[in-house]
């Protein structure tokens, strides 16, 4: 075991003495204690619904990395660690509103009503993993980096320019604070006061950076006050506190008080993507059990749901089996469908296709080269 | 109808698709109060207010995505770019964002947006304000790229690159804004996208070129005429996707082929065009494939004599002509 002193010498591991030592929104404690004033404004059904599809996500994101493994699925991005942030985050979203999430967001999309099935062919490489119901404004997955912040602000505008009260929900990380396209998208929405909310959610590692080389400020939450908005600094592991965080936040944008960024400090405990191996830049053993208790989002919603008595083993089990018939049935109806052949690459690049494309689609089709 | 500027055109086709769809909107830096650096859109904030034409702040990444995002959710955008020197910052978001959204989406999403850019030299814009940046954006799929060398393409021009429902790059030769006048029609039309046009019939050399090149193209063919030499003179509009069957059929039509554009030679469109050509056509052919370009250089000298050099002019392309139709 390492003593805490020990833990704290490793790089980008954050403590839980750093995380009240800076100022962040706590409702519920690691061991399940909550303050009641505040979890009074959250109701017993909005707890247990998070809490199942936490776990929920949580199963599907281990079921995707053993689908990975046996070579069933492409590269995946896991999310293990972050299921608070992004649940308690997404379930604020009304339906109209816009939601701009990255390729480690796939959990927000899935409480907002992305299936399963969908986002499993996401990462088979299927063409319609990116498909999006048509009633939910959910962007692609950005990959870029930073580059959608400023696509939230756009879509925003043109909320404005017809007098729309939607809100655009923009997800990213700690590294896409770095980019200048987080700068421009912050400074642009907060001149025009635009309804937006920029959800960060800080786990610690850019891939194998940790957040001390992307900033030199400890809270990204600080910078809000530079663009003339709002910032908070929410601990990402307690459900409660996002859930309030971004209740408010969202409000505020619709009713025309502008753009907040938040901050939600959480971490990955897995790898930044199955291609990546995190022993080589921090030490994963040390992320043990105990360690892990303090930052457990699943766990400690579930100490808070048991202790109220809303949640018990008998529940708990029935809910995994549950999850695990639908795991398990999406698979299937993903693999049922027909994958993507080659001769669609060519579809969708142009609204019309131009005689160049059509000239090669049809080499294609005789099974010469393109 | 009217005699109209360049210019004029661009403004005509802005004003008429701002009044004709509400979803059309401008923005980008000093586009309202001042109406442009080069006054291209003149008066619309007065008619149109400072929502549809926006001034920005200063940030052209800004200026593209936050056009992306308002396409996303229904409106159609006409970012301005105030030289296309000053397009690098925005670079990732056309390429990486503009350009594959359609394609990323499986089709759910779209992105008709425009970017227009004052480009090119001549005007003594120095290092950053003299610019041809075309080549930059035709070798990317989804993108479109268009350059008017006529008022009356550039209002048809740009009205279709509004209403098409993917991103359009629209190149303004900055020296052909008050150069250049012809009657252009009152009211609202189109130009077809991925259309050349054929300036100049002709028999003994083709000339193909697009811009203010064009125009020079033109001068020079003017004055072989008077020395029995016959060209063929081919003005491309859109640089991609290319008019291949016109471009192929210019060059049959007289087996002699010069592409003339102020951007440097290397990997410019005119390497692709001499490629289709040879590709394509190459036993119509009766002499090499010549180019005649802006020197290798990494930008517009601000000196006076330097400029002079870097620039085409009709001299310069009278004498490749020459030399192509003695071959």
């Amino acid at each position: 075991m390492l003593a805490e002193n020990e833990l704290l010498q490793h790089p980008g591991f954050t403590s839980a003495a750093e995380l009240t030592a800076l100022p962040a929104l706590r409702v519920v404690q690691p061991d399940g204690q909550a303050n009641e004033e505040l979890l009074s404004r959250v109701s017993d059904e909005e707890l247990i619904a998070m809490y199942q599809q936490m776990l929920r996500v949580r199963l599907f994101d281990r079921k995707c990395i053993a689908l990975q493994r046996q070579g069933k699925m492409g590269t995946y991005a896991p999310f293990e660690g972050q299921e608070a942030a992004q649940v308690a985050s997404a379930v604020c979203l009304a339906n109209k509103d816009w939601m701009f999430p990255t390729y480690r967001d796939h959990a927000a999309a899935m409480t907002r009503g992305l299936p399963m099935q969908t986002v499993y062919r996401y990462w088979m490489g299927q063409m319609d993993g990116f498909s999006v119901p048509d009633e939910l404004n959910i962007l692609p997955p950005c990959v870029p980096i930073a580059t959608h912040l400023l696509h939230g602000v756009g879509a925003a505008w043109a909320a404005r320019l017809r007098d729309e009260d939607t809100v655009s929900f923009c997800y990213f990380g700690d590294g896409a604070t770095s980019e200048g396209d987080f700068h421009e998208a912050l400074n642009f929405a907060g001149v025009f006061h635009l309804p937006v909310v920029f959800f960060c959610q800080n786990n610690g590692f850019a891939i194998s950076v940790p957040f001390a080389r992307q900033s030199a400020s400890p809270t990204i939450a600080k910078r809000a006050s530079a663009y003339g908005m709002d910032g908070i600094r929410v601990d990402g592991n307690d459900a409660v506190a996002v859930y309030l965080a971004c209740q408010t936040a969202i409000h505020k944008a619709r009713n025309g008080g502008g753009p907040t960024l938040i901050e939600a400090v959480t971490q990955r405990f897995g790898a930044h993507t199955t291609a990546d191996d995190p022993t080589r830049y921090r030490d994963q053993a040390a992320m043990n059990e105990e360690w892990r208790r303090e930052r457990d989002a699943v766990q400690r919603l579930r100490l808070l749901l048991t202790s109220k008595g809303l949640w018990d083993d008998n529940r708990e089990e029935q809910w995994i089996a549950k999850v695990g018939n639908e795991l398990v049935n999406a698979w299937e109806e993903a693999v049922a469908k027909p994958f993507s052949e080659p001769i669609e690459m060519f579809d969708h690049v142009y609204s019309k296709m131009p005689a160049h494309l059509e000239e090669q689609k049809k080499l294609l089709a005789g099974g010469g080269l393109a | 109808m009217a005699v109209k500027q360049f210019i004029e055109a661009i403004h005509d086709a802005l004003q008429e698709e701002m009044s004709r769809d509400e979803r059309v909107f401008v923005l980008g830096e000093d586009v309202g109060l001042r109406g442009g650096v080069f006054r291209v859109t003149a008066g619309l904030i007065e008619q149109f207010g400072e929502q549809r034409v926006l001034d920005t702040p200063l940030a052209e990444s800004a200026i593209v995505g936050v056009s992306i995002g308002a396409a996303a959710n229904g409106l159609r955008p006409v970012a301005e770019i105030q030289f296309a020197d000053f397009i690098m910052p925005a670079v990732n978001q056309i390429l990486s964002e503009a350009a594959r959204i359609r394609y990323r989406s499986n089709g759910d999403w779209d992105c008709p947006i425009v970017i227009r850019a004052p480009f090119g030299g001549g005007v003594h814009g120095a290092l950053y304000h003299s610019q041809s940046v075309e080549a930059l954006f035709t070798h990317t799929p989804g993108l479109k790229v268009v350059i008017p060398s006529t008022p009356s393409d550039a209002k048809g021009l740009l009205i279709s690159a509004i209403r098409d429902p993917d991103p359009v790059l629209f190149f303004e030769h900055k020296r052909l804004y008050r150069l250049v006048k012809e009657e252009v029609p009152e009211e609202a039309y189109t130009t077809p996208i991925g259309k050349a046009a054929v300036r100049r019939e002709g028999d003994d050399i083709t000339v193909i070129s697009y811009g203010l090149a064009l125009h020079f193209a033109l001068q020079a063919a003017e004055q072989l005429a008077a020395e029995g030499i016959s060209a063929h003179v081919l003005d491309l509009r859109t640089l991609r996707p290319l008019d291949e069957e016109a471009i192929l059929e210019a060059a049959s039509r007289t087996g002699k082929v010069l592409i003339v554009h102020e951007d440097n030679k290397v990997c410019g469109v005119g390497a692709e065009v001499s490629a289709l050509i040879a590709e394509h056509c190459l036993f119509e052919l009766d002499a090499p494939i010549a180019r005649l370009c802006g020197p290798e250089v990494p930008a517009m000298p601000f000196n006076g004599n330097l400029e002079r050099e870097y620039m085409l002019s009709p001299a310069k392309i009278a004498d490749a002509m020459r030399k192509l139709a003695k071959f």
